[in-house]
């Protein structure tokens, strides 16, 4: 025999306790209220009712421990800001309040009873026939023998009923007072809004790290390359001054270029200024791997789709050149106008075998991928090709 | 070429006043020194006389997208143009050649070397063409298989012919009689299958449109 008839027995039990505690204050709140709805201590003690779900929920979620392995999450928002005021409201309005305070009045005018019924008919009748059988007089000896010999039986045939209905009781418990699949759904929703809105902030600031070396950095390098160009003309060719300034000329342009590919890293400008075939025209023109461009799109894209698109192809270049040993690779998109979706296709004739749950670069672009609620689907088998297709919805 | 008229637009203060003393030391006028797209717009068509080349920024107020190079695109063919940008980009380079003789695109690194500024300035002024060597590289990175039948002499050719360099300024780069250099040109012309063409614009544009495709 397992425990699960006992817990089930104390389920119930503390079931009846509880209700009867609940029945008799609440009872006492709703009298005392209705006499002094007159003045506001009364209309407290009445919202207090309708709140007393929240207490009782949360107990009984607590209770439920017994016959229930899984905790029942909190189904509960964490309110807005601090304060009893921005809770009372946010508690008011949830659904989840008002469920819990149905599952007080089903409570109270049903399951407890029940519980309480079940509990008698299991323990009651085997208990009333007993001892009637027994006290009855005259007391037959067989009779006696033959309740004692039962007694196991109907203990085991007790357990029965205790341990179902504790067991329906649970999973209605669990259904009312838990997280609903609804509410789930809407965090859900808002967690993928918040995470486009980071993902939007972190492109801005980009952009603004971006124009900040721009104009700040570079221009000053620049401007500095001019001034020692100017003096290099004052001073005769081949003098130690003219060989330093030439040397220091030529360590602002290494600068210079390394500042450049920073920029273009952070966020390539001819994207913005001329769309995603430019700038991927662009990025294959830099790539160790010589790479064929068909990019034939009718319009521009939605910034977040642009970017994405073309983080992942050159992500998806930097992977070739540098893992598959391609001897060449090819870049194509175009728009699919039904169901309006970016489709790419980034093929190489390498040796195969990429893996995206290998190395950080293609587990970036899934997630990148997945702000856009885009796809990618990876071929690659070992010998090749490598085929990568991406599909990124672009509502108009 | 001393004494051009020049229209000058960079939107930093520093480099604006870097740029006109420069041209003012290679002994050119610059009408008007101005920091945006309209600006520039303006300045040009309002000089008098006509500026001999314009040289200006890309990137510039108020949008700090490409606005100068747009504002350069409208003021050709009819002006000679030389863009400076931070951006090793072929589009952008492109798009200028397209419009014909008498533009540039150079990276503002180039400024540093003064001398070679100023001589890229004068060739723009004068019809030539002139474009960023690392713009070029970019460009022949790209084709490597073809010009992989190339010798690396006649590649060296290739990229300062893409560059706009005639074939005088190749053989003084080179260290080579011109003659050598029309030897050259004319086995790599073959060699892609570009027609021969003695019109140094068009040659380039040949060249880049070959490196492109």
């Amino acid at each position: 025999m397992t425990s699960w008839p006992w817990r089930s027995l104390a389920y119930l039990l503390s079931g009846v306790l509880v209700g009867a505690a609940t029945a008799a204050s609440l009872t006492l709140l709703v009298i005392g209220g209705m006499m002094l709805a007159v003045v506001v201590v009364g209309l407290v003690l009445l919202l207090c009712v309708a709140l007393s779900g929240l207490v009782i929920a949360r107990f009984e979620r607590w209770r439920l421990r017994l016959v229930d392995r899984d905790p029942v999450g909190n189904p509960h928002r964490r309110p807005a800001s601090a304060g009893w005021r921005s809770w009372l409201g946010t508690r008011l309005r949830e659904p989840q309040t008002w469920r819990e305070f149905g599952y007080v009045l089903v409570s109270l005018f049903g399951l407890w009873w029940i519980d309480l019924g079940v509990l008698i008919f299991s323990f009651g009748v085997p208990m009333i026939v007993t001892v009637i059988m027994v006290t009855e007089p005259p007391p037959v000896l067989l009779g006696v023998v033959l309740v004692i010999l039962m007694l196991p039986v109907s203990v085991l045939a007790m357990a029965y009923p205790v341990t179902v209905w504790a067991g329906a009781r649970a999973a209605m418990a669990r259904n009312l007072l838990g997280p609903d699949g609804a509410e789930l759904g809407q965090r859900l929703g808002e967690v993928a809004r918040s995470r486009a809105r980071l993902v939007d902030a972190y492109e801005v600031e980009r952009r603004r790290i971006e124009r900040d070396l721009h104009d700040g950095a570079q221009q000053r390098l620049v401007a500095l390359t001019m001034t020692l160009g100017l003096a290099e003309l004052d001073l005769p060719p081949g003098s130690p001054s003219a060989s330093a300034i030439r040397a220091a000329q030529d360590q602002a342009r290494l600068a210079l270029a390394e500042l450049r590919e920073l920029i273009r890293g952070v966020h390539p400008q001819v994207l913005t200024d001329r769309g995603l075939a430019a700038a991927v025209r662009d990025v294959a023109g830099r790539s160790a791997t010589p790479v064929t461009v068909d990019i034939d799109l009718p319009r521009r894209m939605p910034a977040p789709v642009e970017t994405t698109a073309y983080f992942v192809i050159a992500e998806a270049l930097a992977n070739v050149a540098k893992h598959s040993r391609a001897a060449r690779a090819s870049v194509w998109a175009r728009l699919a106008e039904v169901d309006p979706r970016l489709c790419l296709r980034i093929v190489d004739d390498g040796r195969g075998g990429a893996d995206p749950g290998l190395g950080t670069g293609l587990a970036g672009l899934l997630d990148r991928l997945a702000v856009v609620d885009g796809v990618l689907t990876i071929t690659s088998p070992s010998g090749g090709p490598t085929v990568l297709t991406v599909e990124i919805p672009c509502p108009d | 070429m001393p004494g051009l008229t020049v229209v000058v637009a960079e939107d930093s203060v520093l480099l604006r006043a870097g740029l006109v003393g420069l041209l003012e030391r290679f002994g050119h006028t610059v009408a008007a020194a101005v920091s945006d797209a309209p600006a520039l717009l303006t300045a040009v068509r309002s000089a008098s006389p006509a500026p001999d080349v314009i040289v200006t920024d890309v990137r510039m107020p108020p949008g700090f997208s490409d606005e100068g190079l747009r504002a350069a695109l409208t003021l050709r063919p009819r002006y000679s143009v030389l863009v400076l940008s931070q951006y090793v980009e072929q589009t952008y380079a492109a798009e200028l050649l397209e419009t014909g003789g008498g533009v540039g695109y150079l990276l503002k690194d180039r400024v540093g070397e003064v001398t070679e500024f100023a001589d890229a300035v004068a060739r723009v002024a004068a019809g030539g063409t002139v474009v960023d060597p690392e713009v070029v590289r970019q460009m022949l990175r790209q084709r490597r298989d073809p010009l992989d039948r190339l010798t690396p002499r006649e590649r060296e050719v290739l990229s300062l012919m893409a560059e706009g360099r005639s074939n005088a300024a190749i053989a003084r780069t080179l260290f080579v009689t011109d003659a050598a250099v029309a030897k050259h040109i004319g086995s790599i012309l073959s060699k892609l299958d570009l027609p021969p063409d003695d019109d140094d614009h068009r040659r380039v544009l040949a060249v880049l449109a070959y490196l492109r495709s």
